[in-house]
């Protein structure tokens, strides 16, 4: 994804002030005209569970800069990983699976692990509420409306604690996005992430079926050169 | 009301591998025994089938076969002046559930306790005087010496079918086994695993240095095995999904792969699933326990099941919180030192780490078995060196290998690259097949002020109080973990890596968040005083003389190792001692 590019959100945003604007007599803005390439056609070509616009926007935004394009692999969003987001806070674990939700809930350290009455999914709508509260502070603008440098340097300062969030701190969000997004880029295709197993592809994970009773012997000290499989290989 | 059922000889509470083993010999010395079990049944052909056992986001990352804590958790705080808060996700440690219990989803390390680990107190007294044990230290010894329990261990790698090579076969050391172990009468019953190149790197390594490489036992299959129970384990694939994973290939000993399929085929036996024990029904002028109350999760019924012999074979937590509800026993308290319920409380100290990269060789790190797949020492462990001058007591099994390389989880890089973005991606895509761990298990000595109660604020799905765990690491574990952190960092070096991280010692307080290991004992310990335990040598609760509680709630402190062999060298000791005594005479087994 590149700077210039106008996330999803922006195009429908766009499209609806285009409307107004036409019928109120002005020349439609360029956003309306221009395709949403912040989210790939690959990413964008599936129906979001949860997410909202906004929230979608942030996140192929965020995907893409925590697993840019090189030649190591496609970005995260093309890789599904927007989509694996969007169905995991949709889902069970979204929802609160696993998760010990009685109070009282009080600040406590963080050795104590998580503590918030939030599920998942109500906290990573709070997180990019105030991820974007922040960038809007610092940066004058949405995250995903960021050049691909200042999104890198937003994260880092997430990453580092040094963004002034509401209610939780800024490197909490900032590592729950970090594991939710490395689930997507290296589970199994099944969940949607993952896409043609870039992820495994990119470090040489063959995947299943994991039967080396006799590869472990063969392959001592050599590379593995059998391509991945998924599991949907073999259902 | 709770529905009266009609009493049973004996019922298990929990169908892992202690409630397993426990079943198939009560039921052998002909009683009728009833397991009861909170979660569903799980059998390898409907539950660990391929290809969805490999599905590493739902079993290691959403955690498919762990204990939920939505209905159930313990809390924390680390010290007695703290208010504990909920353990509100598993992290640091992984209880299972449901049939076969942890044992479904463990890796398969299967050690016996150094015969010093077993006579603690008296050993260190001993050899360092009778003043050097600090007085925070609340060590005791095991009443079962390592020779008493030797059978027992045997009997249980039999079952499981371990791969191994002794390293002193009854008395004689033996090169490429663990020549400080205890003396085995036999030779493990299965050939040791293939090599890793981890292993064979560790093993080089380690051998310049003079230390003393071996083999980790592995209850992971080098070849098919029949048990003596007649059941027959499959040979392990090396897949690299062992911890966390059922076993599609019965290769991993498990209850499901060792002893359930001869237990479940007995009519003498019959397993309830959904059965959730509430409470024991404690008699204590009569000192017995003479019913267990559950609750089937299906219907919301209650069930009071009525039974001449209880076998509490819970997880740790359970055991703790189902005699502390029932008043078995006094609490523990950390200021009198009074009570016994709860004492002693300990973990694992597995701080130590040092993570090796090699440009020119290839890991394969995903062809792995799950016990600690490549070489260990032990020359750093228990009492096998020196303490003199050091400051602290014990030691770590230190290893070197891989068990797995599912890349959710398993992605190493060298110190200073970034989480994320380009740089992450190259070093990542670069160093993924390049890359081992050396690791320290360090031991966790007893202390004064890490105990076990129950919880003033925080309920479970059936109205109970959580258990409490007040818990820190302390000085003696700072200590071990820093000393093994320079250990690891010796044979790092030994190994001329291309790069290796700086040596991890343990810092700080206790953290809930990272996995560490599922090695929790203590709380209702084994001893030879009433006043200072909760069950006596056989296993046999002081307060109750027809409840039996297995598991590592009856360890005294943590040795370095992992827990199961012990526990499972415990419950064949434990059942012997009621199939041949105790249901032929009711009563103590030693006099209190």
């Amino acid at each position: 994804m590149v700077e210039e590019t106008i996330p999803r959100r922006d195009f429908l945003k766009g499209a609806m002030i285009g409307t107004a604007a036409l019928a109120a007599g002005n020349p439609a803005p360029a956003a309306a005209q221009a395709p949403p390439s912040a989210a790939p056609a690959g990413a964008d070509a599936e129906p979001l569970l949860t997410l909202t616009a906004t929230e979608h926007a942030f996140i192929v935004a965020a995907v893409d800069t925590l697993i840019p394009t090189d030649e190591l692999s496609p970005s995260g969003s093309d890789c599904g990983v927007a989509t694996f987001i969007d169905r995991q806070l949709a889902g069970a674990y979204g929802m609160g699976a696993r998760l010990y939700r009685q109070g009282p809930f009080p600040k406590a350290k963080p050795e104590l692990g998580y503590q918030l009455a939030l599920n998942p999914r109500e906290f990573f709508r709070a997180g990019i509420e105030e991820a974007n509260a922040w960038t809007r502070k610092t940066y004058g603008k949405d995250f995903d409306r960021l050049s691909e440098q200042d999104r890198e340097a937003a994260l880092k300062t997430m990453e580092d604690d040094k963004a002034q969030f509401q209610g939780f701190s800024s490197r909490m969000f900032f590592d729950a996005l970090l594991q939710i997004t490395m689930e997507g880029f290296f589970a199994d295709p099944i969940y949607g992430g993952n896409r043609d197993m870039a992820g495994w592809k990119m470090v040489g994970y063959p995947g299943l079926p994991a039967t080396y009773r006799e590869d472990i012997v063969k392959y001592f000290g050599k590379k593995y050169d059998k391509p991945p499989r998924s599991i949907a290989d073999f259902s | 009301m709770a529905i009266m059922l009609k009493e049973v000889d004996a019922v298990c509470i929990g169908v892992g591998f202690t409630g397993s083993i426990l079943a198939r010999e009560l039921t052998k010395a002909g009683l009728k025994v009833v397991g009861l079990e909170r979660g569903a049944n799980r059998t390898t052909r409907e539950d660990f089938a391929l290809p969805s056992v490999r599905d590493d986001l739902k079993y290691a990352v959403r955690q498919e076969l762990f204990q939920d804590t939505q209905l159930e958790t313990v809390s924390l705080r680390h010290t007695p002046a703290e208010t504990a808060l909920p353990i509100r996700r598993l992290g640091s440690f992984l209880p299972g559930v449901g049939v076969g219990g942890a044992g479904t989803h463990w890796n398969g390390v299967t050690w016996r306790l150094l015969p010093s680990d077993h006579n603690l107190r008296t050993h260190l007294t001993n050899r360092y005087g009778k003043n050097a044990i600090p007085a925070e230290m609340t060590i005791e010894d095991f009443p079962v010496s390592y020779d008493e329990l030797e059978p027992y261990y045997d009997r249980f790698e039999k079952l499981l079918g371990v791969s191994g090579k002794a390293g002193n076969l009854r008395g004689q050391k033996i090169d490429g086994g663990n020549v400080f172990e205890g003396p085995r009468q036999n030779e493990y019953p299965n050939k040791p695993l293939a090599m890793s190149m981890a292993g064979a790197i560790m093993e080089k390594a380690a051998r310049e240095l003079g230390y003393h490489p071996f083999r980790a036992p592995a209850a992971n299959m080098s070849a098919a095995y029949t048990n003596p129970e007649g059941v027959t384990l499959g040979a392990c694939e090396y897949c690299g999904h062992c911890e966390r994973f059922g076993c599609e290939a019965n290769a991993k000993s498990s209850p499901q792969s060792c002893i359930l399929p001869v237990l479940l085929a007995d009519d003498r036996f019959e397993l309830r699933t959904h059965a959730y024990v509430k409470e024991l029904v404690y008699d204590r002028p009569g000192k017995k326990v003479k019913a267990v109350r559950y609750v089937d999760t299906r219907s919301g019924e209650e069930y009071e099941q009525p039974a001449g012999l209880v076998v509490l074979s819970a997880y740790v937590f359970n055991n703790n919180l189902l005699m502390m509800q029932a008043g078995i026993g006094e609490q523990y308290d950390p200021v009198t030192g009074r009570g016994a319920l709860g004492r002693n409380y300990c973990y694992q100290v597995s701080g130590g780490n040092v993570t090796v990269f090699f440009e020119d060789k290839i890991i394969n790190p995903f062809m792995a078995a799950g016990a600690s797949f490549g070489m260990n020492i032990d020359d750093f462990n228990g009492d096998n060196f020196d303490h003199s001058g050091l400051g602290f007591f014990g030691g770590a099994w230190i290893s070197a290998g891989t068990s797995n390389g599912r890349p959710i989880q398993t992605r190493p890089v060298p110190p200073g690259t970034p989480r994320w973005g380009r740089e992450w991606k190259k070093a990542t895509a670069k160093w993924y097949n390049h890359a081992f761990n050396i690791g320290a298990s360090c031991c966790n000595y007893a202390h004064r002020e890490n105990y076990l109660d129950l919880d003033p604020t925080y309920r479970d799905a059936l109205g109970r109080p959580l258990v409490r765990m007040t818990y820190n690491f302390h000085d003696n574990d700072y200590k071990v973990s820093e000393y093994m952190g320079g250990v690891l960092g010796r044979i790092a070096r030994a190994m001329n890596p291309s790069a290796m991280s700086a040596p991890t010692a343990r810092r700080g307080n206790y953290n809930v968040v990272p996995y560490q290991s599922t090695h929790n004992t203590g709380g209702t310990i084994t001893g030879a005083n009433p006043k200072t335990s909760v069950v006596n040598r056989y296993l046999q609760a002081w307060e109750a003389d027809n409840l039996f509680v297995m598991g590592a709630s009856v360890f005294p402190q943590n040795a370095s190792y992992n827990p199961t062999g012990v526990v499972g060298a415990l419950a064949y000791y434990a059942a012997e001692a009621i199939t041949t005594r105790y249901i032929r005479r009711p009563g103590p087994l030693v006099r209190a």
